[in-house]
């Protein structure tokens, strides 16, 4: 075996070469055009051209030698260790799981508590406020959403494009709810929730006959009506102005945030002011609320609900033949993911002081939907480290002002943050068809739980 | 037995099918069916393709609404419904009919175990306090749950499963995913189980360990109705045989009755409609000798 894998090295260099070259040619002719050449507005406000052959050759020349690296050596390497397994007789799956591997969820949610602080004290309190706020507080959101999202999708199988829709009633009913009757967050938060599985229900009556793509064109639509209401019903919604001076959420009503407030936090403690409290205080909040969506979604899976869900997920036909009503099945579903959406909902409106239509917009369905899919359906580790890396990697891309260096100085990285989304996308989804997680947990178990892969479980299809 | 009740039926009866006509557009796929199953019996469902089998199947179990007829279940209890009139997941819920398909209908992504669970769906769910009681963990829903596992074990054990409880039912051979349907419908705790072909595509040991199972099935005090293709399996296991074509019933009986009927005979050797004629009348003159 090793003799044919050394005499087979030279045939493997020539065909990296090969393969390498072709990378280039294809990257050459895809590039030349929206690449190698800019077109731009002269002085006359007349359409000229120019050629960047600069940058055409840095993407033709990543495009072949990623290429030669991966054909020649990286993918060589990995055969060499396979090989090296299966001759040790370790087979892949028996293989004793590192300990960071075991451990992972322990470890994840330890350095989730302790985040905040850990950023106070390296970045210091104005740091923080970026790594607390932007990365630790927008991420759980969207963990939040996609493990909220997750139970519609991932565990029922009903295609629901327009999950926004849920989110924005969640941050309405609190933003009015708030500025019109001066309810407290921590009485509109549940409210929230309740008003917003009401409109999953009511979204559900209506397509529950309906299947696959036509279910998927029925939610977008209903996202579209929420988003479209909230503009023109002007009189309660203010439209397109949004609700601005949302109520802070209190410290469980002991002590305020706001500054004027008699019971402030940071005077009760004695602290310097700064918004940074506040903001350690909402993470700790969408952190309870993410773990209160983890926690109900793993007790609804092994309950008989749960499993009827997965069930109607597999096979809706045969889960009639058992007598499980499908109708009120799909609709707790929906309520269930859609009180999760509004929880969401009215955090980001305390969040925010600020809520307008521009915030529900289809791409955020879109952005959502993406994550569960990444992530690995029905898996909440998986969502949430899909929601790390897509969120979490749009706001790393707004610190690397150092490609300015690279490409000039009008290149704003944040503007390609929906190009790489893509490709990302595309390339999770060619290693990784079913996403980061693929594999699913059973609900129950005789003798031993083993996963189940995820060659055997369904999409769905509505 | 049935004496004093209002009910025209007797109590060894447990589905009785009367003037069922189902039309598709222009076709008629089953015109004024009457037949009756009874309580503690394999009554087979037989004819050839395009007869009507699964229609007649479809309709009993409520996938399918009657164009006309009456379907009418007794349950031991001497409760009568109409199925016609009920949903289909209703008919399996109230009314204690399952079915099985003729394309098996796995939960292919659950595991063996999981499958045989959410089949018990309605009785854990009522335990459960419709789900509500059961995440606070009551004690009453967790001996629900220990019930149902058990349950589970024992039709894995006579589906002969045990040692897969664990694995993805879709990862079972094609046999066992046959015998785990049988058994998944049996933890609905039916009173008439319909098995839409079940021996279709099985060996003649996994047809032999079907067979057994459904005589299990049967001695548990539950009634079969099976539509089969496999004349060694209806002969052997049946005992009580329906034979259709085109929609209509044209034999009705016991094996050996039908086995001899001349209109069976034509029905699967196909012989001339005018040659029918002959056969009957050459067995009429054979019958009066």
């Amino acid at each position: 075996m090793t003799a044919s894998t050394e005499t087979g090295h030279p045939n493997v260099l020539a065909k990296a070469v090969r393969e390498g070259v072709f990378a280039g040619v294809v990257a050459f002719l895809m590039f030349l055009l929206f690449v190698g050449i800019e077109t731009y507005q002269d002085i006359n406000n007349a359409l000229v051209w120019r050629t960047r052959w600069g940058l055409l050759a840095i993407f033709v020349l990543v495009a072949a030698v990623s290429r030669f690296l991966s054909v020649g050596f990286i993918k060589p390497h990995i055969d060499r260790r396979k090989l090296a397994k299966a001759k040790s007789g370790v087979l892949e799956i028996s293989e004793q799981k590192s300990f960071f591997h075991r451990h992972f969820l322990k470890i994840a949610l330890v350095f989730l508590l302790v985040y905040p602080f850990l950023s106070l004290l390296i970045v210091g309190k104005q740091g923080s406020l970026k790594y607390v706020d932007n990365f630790g507080i927008q991420i759980l959101i969207y963990v939040m959403l996609a493990w909220g999202l997750n139970i519609v999708v991932g565990l029922a199988g009903l295609l629901d494009l327009g999950y926004v829709a849920f989110y924005a009633v969640g941050a309405y009913s609190y933003a009015l709810l708030s500025s019109y009757f001066g309810f407290s967050f921590w009485l509109l938060l549940p409210m929230s929730g309740i008003l917003a599985a009401l409109w999953g229900i009511i979204l559900g009556f209506p397509v529950l006959r309906l299947r696959g793509d036509y279910l998927a064109i029925v939610t977008l639509a209903f996202g579209e009506i929420i988003r479209l209401v909230l503009i023109n019903w002007t009189d309660v919604t203010k439209g397109t102005f949004g609700i601005s001076g949302i109520a802070k959420a209190s410290f469980f009503g002991i002590w305020s945030f706001d500054a004027g407030a008699s019971n402030n936090f940071v005077k009760a403690w004695g602290l310097s002011a700064s918004s940074v409290y506040y903001k350690v205080f909402l993470f700790y909040v969408i952190l309870a609320l993410c773990m209160l969506t983890a926690y109900v979604t793993i007790r609804l899976r092994r309950m008989p609900i749960g499993r009827a869900w997965e069930a109607l997920r597999e096979d809706e036909i045969a889960c009639r033949s058992l007598g499980i009503n499908t109708v009120t099945t799909k609709l707790t579903a929906f309520a269930t993911g859609a009180m999760f959406g509004g929880f969401a909902g009215s955090f980001f409106a305390t969040r925010q002081g600020f809520v307008s239509p521009e915030s529900f917009v289809f791409l955020e369905s879109a952005v959502i939907l993406a994550i569960v899919v990444l992530g690995g359906m029905g898996s909440l580790t998986g969502i949430a480290i899909a929601a790390v890396v897509m969120v979490g990697g749009t706001e790393v891309l707004r610190e690397m002002s150092f490609l300015k260096v690279v490409f000039g100085p009008d290149f704003t990285p944040e503007l390609y943050r929906m190009l790489l989304f893509g490709l990302a996308m595309i390339i999770v989804m060619l290693f990784k068809p079913r996403g980061f997680v693929g594999s699913r947990e059973p609900t129950a178990f005789l003798k031993e739980r083993r996963a189940v892969s995820g060659s055997f479980t369904k999409e769905g299809h509505g | 037995m049935a004496l004093g009740t209002t009910t025209t039926m007797t109590n060894d009866t447990i589905l009785k099918v009367e003037h069922l006509s189902m039309k598709f557009g222009g076709l008629m796929a089953i015109n004024d069916l009457s037949l009756e199953a009874r309580r503690g019996e394999i009554t087979a469902l037989i004819g050839p393709n395009g007869a009507g089998k699964t229609t007649v199947f479809n309709c009993i179990t409520g996938f399918y609404k009657p164009t006309m007829g009456m379907l009418t279940l007794q349950r031991k209890d001497g409760k009568e419904y109409l199925l016609e009139r009920l949903r289909d997941f209703e008919i399996t819920k109230l009314a204690g009919v399952a079915r099985t398909f003729q394309n098996i209908r796995l939960f292919s992504g659950l595991t063996v175990l999981e499958n045989l669970l959410v089949a018990q769906h309605n009785a854990l769910m009522k335990a459960s306090g419709y789900t509500i009681l059961g995440l606070l963990g009551l004690p009453a829903y967790r001996k629900a749950v220990d019930a149902s596992i058990e349950k589970a074990k024992y039709w894995l054990d006579k589906a002969d499963l045990t040692d897969r409880a664990d694995d993805p039912a879709g990862d079972l051979p094609y046999g066992a995913q046959r015998r785990l349907e049988i058994a998944r419908a049996m933890c609905t705790n039916p009173e008439l189980l319909c098995l839409d072909e079940p021996a279709a595509g099985l060996n003649p040991r996994e047809s032999a360990a079907l067979n057994t199972l459904l005589h299990q099935i049967r001695d548990e005090g539950v009634s079969i109705l099976l539509i089969e293709h496999d004349m060694s399996v209806v002969m052997e296991i049946s005992d009580h045989v329906v034979v259709l074509e085109y929609g209509q019933k044209i034999s009705d009986g016991s094996p050996d009755h039908v086995k001899n009927d001349p209109r069976v005979i034509a029905a699967y050797l196909g012989v001339e409609d005018d040659e029918v004629e002959e056969v009957i009348a050459e067995e009429l003159d054979g019958g009066t000798r």
